[in-house]
Parts: structure tokens; C-alpha cells; sequence
């Protein structure tokens, strides 16, 4: 029960950071990518904030034996840079470059109620089924 | 700096206030394409966190649309082929690459993991050569 609260309330403040950073805003995001063109940086200042926000409380907290809530860790344990890591993540940015949406904010502008955000987000999930049935083309 | 980038420092750090939540609250990663691409089978108890945390993003948009909605201000815009392929390629990619700007780029960077910082550099890489691309082509 606590970690389905503790998870919403996430899901919230992570949500009004998207909406308050201009994460959301597919416009602000291309221009951020546009660095031959008219590069708007202030993009940079999210990942800035958020992860130095992190590296001081990642730090602290996983010096504590376990989560507030949560009997253990559930953290990733790969360490290997394989092809699944590289050309899965040259697949998003190019589908990043070309909508200016990632998940998280994919999923924020149905909010809109803007027919494309439902298109992107439901091929999202298309996307992601399609990985889940061809996942054992790639463990050769 | 101007305000864009002060809104963008403060929405950043709030995006660093969730994911510390999380990662302390029930030592979880968030990562919005795993917690999505994991929740879409067989409904189960253990993906309860997951359902909520989409809810939360859901909750938190309605909300912010009510109070600020001139941060909604823009057009989506591009031919409706354009979300349709992206979404497609986002989805299977971020699955196939185990993250995407949150997992890798937000919590992956500040735990120093190398395989988020390839992936990072790797996503924005190819982003920027697409954005340039379109420019070029389109």
C-alpha cells in the first residue's frame, strides 16, 4: 500500500516538473536537439537540476541498508554495453528527433486531448509490445 | 538566465525531488519506458507502483492544465505520420535499450552508471543528428 502512494505522488510532482521545465512541449525539446540551428539550451538546465539534485541523494540514501518502504533495492545490476543498450537507444533518439516526445512527457500531453499526443502514445505501447514478441531475436 | 531556463532549473529539480522519492521511498529506478513497457501485461499486485505512478503523471498533467494552462500553449503540429513512426521507434527502442531520458538520462547519470551514460550520449547523439536531418531534408 505505501509504495502504490509512494508512487503516485512521484508520478505527480514528476509530472508538474515535465509541465513547469517545458519537457512537455515537443517545440522547446527540437529546439533543444537543434544544435546547428537556433539551439535553445535551456533544456540543459533540466537534466542539470535533476541530476544534481540526484548525485547528492542517490549518494546518501543508498548508504541506508533499505528504502524507507520497500524491504530492499530494485536496482539495475547490467553492467555490459552491448548492442541492445546502443542501437536501442540510437532508436529513441532518432524517434526523439523526430516528434520532439519522449515517454514520460508522451504521456503527459494526453492531457491535451490533442488526437496526436493518444497516436504517439498508442504507438508507443505498439512499440514496446513489438519489442516484448521479438525480444529473443536479440539474446542470440 | 532567462526565465525559461530558471522554469526549466526548478522542473528539473522537482523531476530530481520524484525520482529521490521513489529510489528512497521503495528503492526504485524511474524509468517512465520501463514502467510503462513492464505494466502492460497481465494486471498483478506487483505492478501496483507502476499503475500509480502512471495515474500520478496523469493526475499531475490535469492539474498543472487547470492551474497553468498556458504552459499547454503550443501546437502538435507535424503530419499525424510523424507521431505514429516516432512513438513506434521510442517505444521498441526504449525497451530494447532498457530506458530512455528518465531512466538513463535522470537516475542512471546521478548513479554513474556507464551503461546510462553511453545510452544518454547515445540518444542525444542521434537526436541532434536527426533534428538535423529533418532541417537538411524537410
Amino acid at each position: 500500500m505505501k509504495t502504490t502512494i509512494v508512487a503516485f505522488l512521484s508520478g505527480i510532482i514528476f509530472s508538474v516538473g515535465l509541465v513547469i521545465s517545458g519537457m512537455v512541449n515537443p517545440h522547446k525539446v527540437i529546439g533543444f536537439l537543434d544544435v546547428f540551428g537556433e539551439w535553445d539550451i535551456s533544456l540543459m538546465f533540466v537534466m542539470g537540476g535533476a541530476v544534481s539534485f540526484n548525485l547528492i541523494a542517490f549518494r546518501l540514501l543508498t548508504k541506508r541498508d533499505k528504502p524507507f518502504f520497500s524491504e530492499n533495492w530494485h536496482l539495475p545490476t547490467a553492467s555490459d554495453l552491448d548492442k541492445k543498450l546502443l542501437i536501442g537507444s540510437a532508436l529513441f533518439g532518432i524517434g526523439w528527433g523526430i516528434a520532439g516526445i519522449c515517454p514520460g512527457p508522451g504521456i503527459v500531453n494526453l492531457v491535451t486531448l490533442k488526437i496526436e499526443a493518444f497516436y504517439f502514445v498508442l504507438s508507443m505501447i505498439m512499440g514496446m509490445l513489438l519489442f516484448h514478441f521479438t525480444k529473443s531475436v536479440w539474446e542470440k | 538566465m532567462t526565465e525559461s531556463m530558471v522554469l526549466a532549473l526548478i522542473g528539473g529539480i522537482l523531476i530530481g525531488v520524484s525520482s529521490t522519492t521513489m529510489l528512497g521511498g521503495i528503492g526504485r529506478i524511474t524509468g517512465i519506458s520501463g514502467i510503462l513497457g513492464l505494466s502492460l501485461g497481465k494486471i498483478k499486485a506487483e505492478h501496483f507502483w507502476r499503475y500509480t505512478f502512471l495515474g500520478g503523471l496523469i493526475v499531475g498533467g490535469i492539474g498543472m492544465k487547470i492551474s497553468n494552462p498556458e504552459f499547454f500553449d503550443y501546437q502538435l503540429n507535424l503530419p499525424v505520420a510523424h507521431y505514429i513512426i516516432a512513438g513506434l521507434i521510442v517505444g521498441y527502442g526504449t525497451r530494447l535499450g532498457s530506458g530512455c531520458t528518465s531512466g538513463h538520462g535522470v537516475c542512471g547519470i546521478s548513479r554513474t552508471a556507464k551503461r546510462s551514460i553511453l545510452a544518454t550520449i547515445t540518444f542525444m547523439l542521434f537526436g541532434i543528428i536527426t533534428v538535423a536531418l529533418k532541417r537538411a531534408l524537410l
